[in-house]
């Protein structure tokens, strides 16, 4: 799979973001990559990349991750090892970011440096089913907020439409207009349409870039 | 294409009162209901509404008391140590009988507890929690569907009955992600000619109090509330049933647990053991006439709680002590596993109960 060394996951609240990294960085890692997944979430103390350490520790990928993600308390921490991403570029990295503005706020102070190196990509995660981007109007205004929050630009769109356990395949049919309209608005590519792995083969031939997510279970 | 959409639950709430006529909310942040209020400052804006993130939960309250005077729809929302601040305020609002919607998103508690969550408000939300004799309406959702049906139906109650209409979830039903249609349907308009709209000078100038000066006419309000308090208790019980008919075991759980029960339950029953539910809709009023129809036909009761045995005393009351009730509980923010909870039945099923 052809990928920039640092790829970015933003999005609205809920959109699916840390599903989607997870998913991306254990396919990096299938490919034979060295590679490392940031958790950047300052919003959700709750489903967290860290809730899949196992899957990635035993796929040898570096977590990086707050000692307080999926814990008992609240306290939207970023680890020093973050900078250990920016800091050295032998590695492939996924950074998982929060929702929404809040959440890219995060983002910001690596920002910088990630666009000194420039080889990375900042894909946005789109999902027509949640109510504050149903349209392609407020999708744009998330995404702007996102840019303003975090001082970088999107470079590319990630299709992730669902509706949870009841999406059917024609459900992701359907979004398809929605997902180029917002490419055709931006002018950025739709990079990936993400689907349930279930799905896959009912949509396989028919979508684009389409890529099967194997669904983060919840730790408690 | 479908209707649905994809959302928390918390969100769920904040968009069902909206369309259920809320316009104006208070809150302050606090995990697990944070969405609440930052969906609210999302949508309030744009149409027309007022979301204000108060200096503290004792000020939000205190805001919902001031709209709810002049009889618009308000709603305020916390998690647990935010809604210990809110008791004041919501005895006050018992005290004036204002309509007003209160959220409560569960975490682990005494104290500051944890950010997991729990069904340990129990007795706060349905005994009271403020100071002095009230009730107020207590739903429980278990499912983002009721998350947000169940919120329209808090507005529906509170007008109704112009009294405090809670919301008692928990932080899994806050933060969990559903289908959800957001179809409410027709919102009923209630008449409040008690309001504080101005008079126009055409009407007497209406007055919002809780402070009597004569013991005689607060003993009185007293009486009437409790009259409003029975007729509730008649005629807006919600429950639902599942596999009671011949059922020899029943497990009563509300919210999450209801849910982790009825897995349990599938699994018993497949194995030939006769278990059934009662899951209480409304807290309060307690759905007493089902429990105690139900325990002329079952050996034994189960109580699924994520608190140290709250309801249960509910359970326990409404049956009359005629069979014995058992607690299966997990505290602190765990969630009893399914497996737990099949364990319960069985075991009570084996060695427990009386015919």
């Amino acid at each position: 799979m052809e990928s920039k060394r640092v790829t970015l996951f933003a999005g609205h609240y809920g959109s699916g973001k840390t599903n989607i990294a997870v998913n991306y960085a254990l396919k990096l890692r299938a490919d034979g990559k060295p590679v490392a997944i940031a958790d950047l979430d300052i919003v959700n103390p709750y489903f967290r990349t860290k809730d899949s350490e196992k899957e990635l520790t035993e796929a040898g990928i570096r977590l990086i991750s707050s000692q307080y993600a999926s814990s008992n308390v609240d306290l939207p921490a970023l680890p020093q090892d973050v900078y250990s991403i920016v800091d050295n570029n032998t590695e492939y990295a996924v950074m998982d970011i929060g929702g929404d503005d809040r959440g890219a706020y995060a983002l910001g102070r690596y920002a910088d440096s990630l666009k000194k190196e420039n080889n990375y990509e900042m894909f946005m995660v789109i999902n027509m089913y949640r109510p504050l981007t149903r349209d392609v109007e407020s999708t744009l205004e998330v995404m702007a907020e996102i840019e303003a929050a975090c001082s970088m630009k999107f470079t590319a769109i990630v299709n992730n439409s669902n509706i949870g356990e009841e999406t059917t395949a024609q459900d992701v049919l359907d979004s398809l207009g929605y997902a180029d309209e917002v490419s055709k608005a931006t002018g950025l590519p739709i990079r990936l349409t993400t689907v349930d792995e279930k799905l896959y083969n009912n949509l396989y031939g028919k979508v684009e870039n389409l890529m099967p997510l194997r669904l983060q279970e919840k730790i408690n | 294409m479908s209707e649905k959409v994809l959302m928390k639950g918390n969100e769920a709430i904040a968009e069902a009162a909206i369309q259920a006529g809320c316009h104006h909310y208070f809150g302050y942040p606090i995990t697990p209901q944070t969405e609440v209020a930052a969906y609210m400052a999302k949508r309030m804006p744009k149409i027309g509404g007022t979301f204000l993130q108060a200096e503290s939960e004792v000020s939000a309250i205190n805001m919902v008391i001031g709209v709810a005077s002049t009889g618009k729809r308000v709603m305020t929302s916390s998690s647990s140590p935010g809604v210990s601040l809110k008791a004041e305020g919501i005895s006050y609002l018992a005290g004036c009988d204002l309509p007003a919607v209160v959220v409560n998103v569960q975490r682990g508690g005494p104290g500051l507890g944890g950010i997991q969550p729990s069904q340990s408000d129990y007795f706060q939300s349905t005994k009271g929690g403020g100071h002095g004799d009230y009730r107020n309406i207590v739903l429980a959702p278990s499912s983002v569907q009721e998350m947000a049906s169940l919120t329209v139906k808090a507005f529906d109650l509170a007008d109704k009955y112009s009294m405090v209409s809670m919301i008692l979830a928990d932080g899994t039903m806050g933060q969990m992600m559903e289908p959800v249609s957001l179809d409410v349907g027709e919102v009923t308009k209630y008449e409040k000619p008690w309001a504080l709209t101005g008079t126009k000078c055409e009407r007497e100038h209406n007055i919002v109090n809780s402070l009597y000066l004569k013991p005689e006419e607060l003993e009185i309000k007293n009486f009437e509330r409790y009259e409003k308090y029975k007729a509730i208790e008649e005629n807006e019980v919600m429950y639902e049933e599942y596999l009671m008919d011949d059922a020899e075991v029943c497990v009563v759980a509300f919210g999450i647990t209801s849910r982790v029960a009825k897995n349990a339950i599938n699994e018993a029953r497949a194995n030939g053991v006769k278990v059934g539910m009662i899951r209480p809709i409304t807290v309060w009023p307690f759905p007493k006439k089902v429990l105690e129809a139900a325990a002329d036909k079952c050996k034994a009761f189960i109580c699924v709680e994520m608190s140290m045995g709250q309801m249960i005393e509910d359970v326990e009351l409404a049956i009359r002590c005629k069979k014995p009730v058992y607690l299966c509980n997990r505290v602190g923010g765990m969630i009893p596993t399914p497996e737990e909870v099949l364990a319960k039945i069985n075991e009570v099923n084996e060695n427990g109960g009386a015919f």
